[in-house]
């Protein structure tokens, strides 16, 4: 306990740091499931291929070695390149996963199980990505490759981090600032486009009554794919952000961010972009002063105890609503 | 002819929800289809809307084939549909609905708009006291006139109206025929589906009975209305 009080403001943000990451991805759950009522198991994919685009792309441009304000040019180029590869991501699983399966019919139980094995699939192809592009050839020696494959892979390039201001004993840094404030814009933008513009409304509609919002014009395929877009931008973001903070990504890196990131959905009310927002911070520090008091090796105990005691006193989570629901 | 259906069916599986129908809605005239629960009325409409797929037969718009148009591109064409049970989008305000019901014009500046919200908003004056309230927490029968104001907003030719007068009280229920006979003289042409069958003949220009999928007898409204069988069946004696 003690610990938690000495360590109030550094606990309480990089709480928030990282729970404007796990609100990233839980939008794209969060919107996914506002129009489908479906949950695209596979979104955690989605960011982790966001996060080897931020590796890749920081090699290709020889990024070790620069220094000053070119290191931001670089890591924004990153950004965009992130957002396109989970993006593109996305729409193929829609394509591929999703979309075949529904228009035979299929009931939604059958697309979640479709999106599982998506999931395993995108995951297991990047621990072999050196074997499935070529790299090693099928009779080598295989072991060796997929080990390599399996590594942590690290940035060339990092943000120094450098101290700006000093909250309570806690000197908060350009890290801190850039990951919170470019998560609450790309959310600002998000919340604005489906509040205020034509596709949005398009979006809402068809949440609120795909019927209805056929009659109305509203081409309800164009939708789908324009929410798994949106979702994968996010997740492209929340992957570049994560870089900044983390340094590192593997493989299966997806699979427990994906999890925090649906508990964060969950937990502000699944549908409810505004929720997503609110349920990601709750997480993140609730995670970080958890772990504070009782054990950092508790961390993820502290986030799915919480999730299970927010549900008991608010079954539809904090903010309630649906996407669809949610009043403008 | 405005709107043409020849030899329709269309199936849920293997019940047969409509077998053959064939009528025809005149350009600015108001027809109806009547019949007990059922009988296929709703079935009908959203096939000319394009939410059910055609098993046998055809659909002619303004003397064109549509059955190929997906129902999203259908209120282009000049089709709108105040569906069964209101439908209004519950979480969006009155001027939010309203504003969908104009999604897929080509002409959406508020300027553009404008007539139409002011004519929706003449025709239903209680809209108007309401414009920000949000649908969902509005009375069954201010959403009925929400969905109608809502069809209207695409600047149909055609008008599907399906029971709007459905679970409203009976002062409000003469209103909204008087509303009906009003878009019609502006110059939508309506096809109106109704349980509320007397009202709905004094209106109608042309009529059509439903059975179990099937029409049983058609004509004039006036027709309909004097015919003894329709009389001791949907009319009380
Ligand atoms: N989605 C559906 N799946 C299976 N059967 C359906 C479906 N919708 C309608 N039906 C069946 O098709 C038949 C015609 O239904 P429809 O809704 O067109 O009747 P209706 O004349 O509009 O009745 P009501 O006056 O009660 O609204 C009914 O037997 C109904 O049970
Ligand atoms: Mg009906």
């Amino acid at each position: 306990m003690q610990f938690l009080f000495d360590n109030f403001f550094a606990l309480t943000i990089s709480g928030l740091a990282l729970g404007a990451v796990y609100a990233l991805i839980a939008l794209g759950y969060t919107m996914v499931y506002g129009v489908l009522q479906f949950i695209n198991f596979a979104h955690s994919e989605v960011f982790m291929y966001g996060t080897f685009a931020v590796v890749w792309v920081l090699y290709f441009m020889g990024a070790s070695g620069t220094t000053g304000p070119a290191v931001y040019g670089k890591f924004a180029i990153a950004l965009l390149v992130a957002m396109a590869v989970s993006a593109s991501v996305a729409l193929l699983l829609e394509r591929v996963a999703y979309r075949p399966l529904i228009r035979r019919g299929a009931p939604r139980l059958i697309a979640l199980i479709s999106a599982i094995g998506a999931s395993f699939m995108l995951a297991e192809a990047m621990g072999l990505r050196d074997r499935l592009v070529g790299f090693v050839g099928l009779d080598d020696e295989l072991a060796p490759y997929v080990a390599r494959a399996r590594d942590t892979r690290g940035l060339p390039l990092e943000i120094p981090r450098v101290g700006l201001f000093t909250i309570g004993d806690y000197r908060v840094t350009n890290i801190d600032v850039i990951v919170i404030l470019s998560a609450l814009l790309m959310m600002v933008l998000l919340d604005q486009f489906v509040r205020r513009s034509r596709l949005g409304r398009g979006i809402r509609a068809v949440a609120q009554d795909p019927e209805s919002a056929a009659l109305m014009g509203v081409n309800s395929t164009r939708v789908v794919q324009l929410t798994f877009l949106l979702g994968g931008i996010m997740a492209g973001a929340a992957a570049t952000l994560y870089m900044v903070r983390i340094g590192a990504t593997r493989f299966d890196a997806g699979f427990l961010m994906g999890v925090k990131a649906f508990t964060a959905a969950v937990m502000g009310g699944i549908g409810n972009l505004r929720g997503a927002l609110l349920g990601g911070f709750v997480l993140g520090v609730a995670e970080n002063w958890g772990s504070a008091v009782i054990g950092t090796e508790w961390k993820d105990v502290v986030a799915f105890a919480l999730l299970v005691l927010i549900l008991l006193f608010r079954p539809t989570g904090l903010l309630g609503e649906s996407l669809g629901k949610a009043r403008a | 002819m405005l709107l043409e259906v020849e030899d329709l069916s269309v199936n849920y599986g293997h019940i047969e929800a409509i077998r053959g129908l064939t009528f025809g809605v005149e350009e600015g005239s108001i027809a109806t289809l009547i019949g007990a629960n059922g009988a296929g009325k709703s079935t009908t409409l959203k096939t000319i809307s394009g939410l059910r797929k055609i098993r046998t037969g055809r659909v002619l718009f303004d003397g064109k084939d549509i059955a190929k148009v997906p129902a999203h591109e259908r209120v282009q064409l000049g089709i709108s549909q105040s569906p069964e049970g209101r439908g209004v989008f519950p979480g969006m305000t009155v001027r939010e609905n309203l504003d969908m019901g104009a999604y897929a014009r080509k002409d959406r500046s508020s300027a553009a708009l404008k007539p139409d919200f002011d004519r929706v908003l003449e025709l239903f004056p209680r809209l108007s006291e309401r414009i920000n309230q949000v649908a969902g927490t509005m009375s069954g029968g201010e959403q009925q006139m929400l969905a109608m104001g809502r069809a209207l907003m695409a600047r149909p030719r055609l008008v599907l109206l399906d029971e709007p007068s459905m679970g409203l009280a009976p002062k409000l229920i003469q209103q909204i025929f008087e509303i009906i006979k009003e878009i019609n003289a502006q110059g939508t042409t309506v096809l109106l589906v109704e349980q509320n069958a007397a009202q709905a003949l004094r209106l109608a220009d042309t009529a059509h009975l439903l059975e179990t999928g099937e029409i049983v007898r058609s004509g004039t409204g006036h027709e309909l209305a004097t015919d003894s069988s329709v009389r001791e069946a949907y009319l009380g004696g």
